[in-house]
């Protein structure tokens, strides 16, 4: 014991996070916009002025309150059925953040197991696992996922689904790069002669070393399934009307454009502030995780 | 380095295999069934119906099936549009001129706008220039695309009134689609204008389509320029006392190159993805559009035909880029 209290006590690991984390100022902002992001989609019900799918039909396409023939009954305007624009956005901000959390789970935990099992298991069911995630790759994630949701059927569920199977094959590779990497190591042929079983050997020795790359691919797809997502919404494959989803909204208001400016606005600033802010958290979570930029 | 090309093909044969599995396994999959999709409102007899079934092939096993639409793909075959009775390599081979086209443009615009501010933020690095071009690249990164067009219709077509919303030409001109590339056949139809309505047709379909290959370019290249930034050999050339402009882009964007290619090679698949909500949103008679029309009209042949091409393309030029980085850098042959 005597031996543990000379030596300086190491930080904790999510305090030197913090410390590398606080460098960026990019993603300290990043962070708060998420932050602020969060607390807007939690509260949604509670602060949206207006119910969404209400139509005050004698007060459609009204506009934002700056603008000439604007209210503060409706601060943003409404679209072209007389739903409140703010109260949908506000409303939309659930939607995108269900997307990114259901997306990055799915794709996440099945491609860390599958990943893991790559790593570990015999060659042949390597090389399998391998081939499979490059017969994914090699469609362009959009199409796939649009085709997939056709097949389906148009849903906010199923575009989740076909977002997180296209996500996938990147936590696959990233996963087994990592543990092919880590399982050479000393530490862990220790474990094995300890007598470590395999599950241990995958879940407790080897996977925890190697999430540092895990956790920022999980940033970066939070964002990507937002947008694919709302992409997908635009199409007419993603959640369907009246449902107040950024990607729906637009579409809905794509014939308005050159009459009613801010019911396109809005909700594209709306997605391009929510996946901005993600992705420079992400950049910081890259700076903060990876040891070979660390002090260079 | 025969090893490494032939190694690099012997992957190629069982990923095309399951390409096409999965594009022929998608269509059985979908809901409904294709033959009385063919027949729309109209409804048919018992008796037709069996005929097509059994004139498709629906009737016989899975597996025959699959062999079947496997070896007619191998000879160029693969199937007729249920809506204008075409065949679908046909259909596509007739558009596909038009999506080369817009992603050509869009990987030039690109390229030339996004090397230069990389290696300007590198040169720079930490100072004003660096954190203005590369926020500008993050949002780039960060932009739904299909609403930037809708903002660029608004600003450019509707307030300035300056470019075309959709198509790809004025009504007004009319030529033979000789080559299927429009700026091509405006030039060589010697009709005066045609060039530049053709030209003004491209802009914003360029530019919403150019938006994030513009943006990681950029990036790309600004920690490619870092990396090499840093080496020795840069050291030594400005302790020879050779200018620095000199050394910028002579030693280092030369080295810093390599990643860079690699990366514009690797984007063919983004820019495909992006061609289906540009082409959408601009009604551009490509790929991308074609292809979500026939997801909209439920043309499963077409849906089946265009992914495997799409994706076989996809995968010719990964390989290519695989090969020739071999060719470039050694050290990957070795592995």
């Amino acid at each position: 014991m005597s031996l543990a209290t000379n030596t300086p006590a190491r930080p904790s690991a999510l305090r030197e996070f913090w410390y590398y984390f606080r460098e960026n100022r990019g993603a300290v902002f990043g962070l708060i916009v998420f932050g602020a992001f969060l607390v807007i989609a939690a509260l949604a019900p509670w602060i949206a002025p207006h119910d969404p799918t209400m139509q005050y039909r004698e007060y459609t396409l009204v506009p934002p309150v700056w603008q000439e023939g604007g209210s503060w009954t409706f601060p943003l305007g409404t679209d072209p059925l007389g739903r409140d624009m703010l109260s949908r956005l506000i409303v939309g901000a659930r939607f995108s953040f269900f997307v990114g959390i259901v997306v990055v789970t799915i794709a996440s935990a099945g491609g860390i197991i599958i990943g893991l099992i790559a790593g570990f298991a015999p060659r042949w069911v390597d090389t399998l696992i391998m081939r499979l995630m490059d017969i994914v790759l090699a469609f362009p994630s959009l199409l796939l996922a649009l085709v997939l949701v056709a097949v389906l059927g148009p849903s906010l569920t199923n575009a989740m689904i076909a977002i997180a199977i296209v996500l996938q094959p990147h936590y696959v590779r990233l996963t087994r790069a990592s543990v092919m990497a880590e399982r050479q190591k000393d530490y862990v042929t220790s474990a094995r002669v300890a007598g470590a079983g395999l599950f241990r050997l995958m879940f407790v020795t080897v996977l925890p070393n190697c999430l540092a790359p895990i956790i920022v691919q999980a940033a970066l797809s939070f964002s990507t399934a937002i947008l694919d997502a709302a992409a997908l919404g635009f199409l007419g494959m993603g959640a369907q009307p009246p449902t107040p989803e950024w990607g729906t909204m637009l579409a809905e208001a794509r014939e308005f454009i050159l009459r009613a400016w801010w019911v396109v606005t809005f909700p594209g600033i709306a997605i391009l502030i929510t996946v901005l802010a993600i992705n420079l958290m992400g950049d910081g979570l890259r700076d903060a995780l990876d040891p070979k930029l660390k002090r260079s | 380095m025969l090893k490494y090309i032939a190694s690099r093909l012997l992957t190629f044969v069982p990923t095309f295999i399951g390409v096409t599995l999965i594009s022929f396994a998608f269509i059985r999959m979908l809901p409904g069934d294709p033959i009385i999709v063919m027949a729309g409102e109209r409804g048919m007899t018992e008796e037709r119906y069996a005929e097509l079934v059994t004139q498709y092939g629906y009737d016989r096993p899975i597996l025959t099936q699959f062999w079947d639409y496997l070896t007619g793909v191998l000879q160029g075959d693969l199937g007729t549009s249920f809506v204008t009775k075409k065949p679908v390599w046909d259909e596509f081979f007739a558009l596909f001129p038009a999506t080369l086209e817009l992603s050509i443009c869009a990987m030039v615009f690109a390229i030339m706008l996004g090397l230069p501010a990389g290696v300007i933020a590198a040169v720079n690095r930490g100072k004003f220039f660096d954190r203005t071009l590369m926020s500008t690249a993050l949002i780039g990164y960060s932009m739904p695309i299909f609403w930037w067009a809708l903002l660029l219709i608004i600003i450019f077509s509707g307030t300035l009134q300056w470019t075309p919303v959709s198509g790809r030409i004025d009504l007004i001109y009319y030529f033979p689609n000789a080559t299927g590339f429009m700026l091509y056949d405006a030039l060589m139809s010697g009709q005066s204008g045609a060039l530049w309505s053709a030209i003004r047709h491209l802009i914003l379909p360029t530019i919403v389509l150019g938006t994030i290959p513009l943006a990681v370019i950029a990036r790309q290249t600004r920690s490619a320029m870092l990396e090499v930034l840093g080496e020795d050999y840069i050291r030594t050339a400005r302790a020879k006392g050779m200018s620095p402009n000199r050394v910028n882009a002579i030693h280092a964007l030369r080295n810093a190159l390599i990643p860079v290619v690699t990366v514009i090679g690797l984007s063919v698949g983004t820019l495909l993805a992006g061609a289906i909500l540009t082409e959408t949103i601009f009604s551009w008679p490509g790929i991308g559009k074609w292809m979500v029309d026939s997801i909209f009209r439920r043309d499963y042949p077409v849906v089946q035909g265009g992914l495997l091409l799409i994706a076989v393309m996809v995968m010719i030029v990964n390989l290519t880029v695989d090969v020739l980085y071999g060719i470039i850098n050694p050290k990957i042959r070795k592995r």
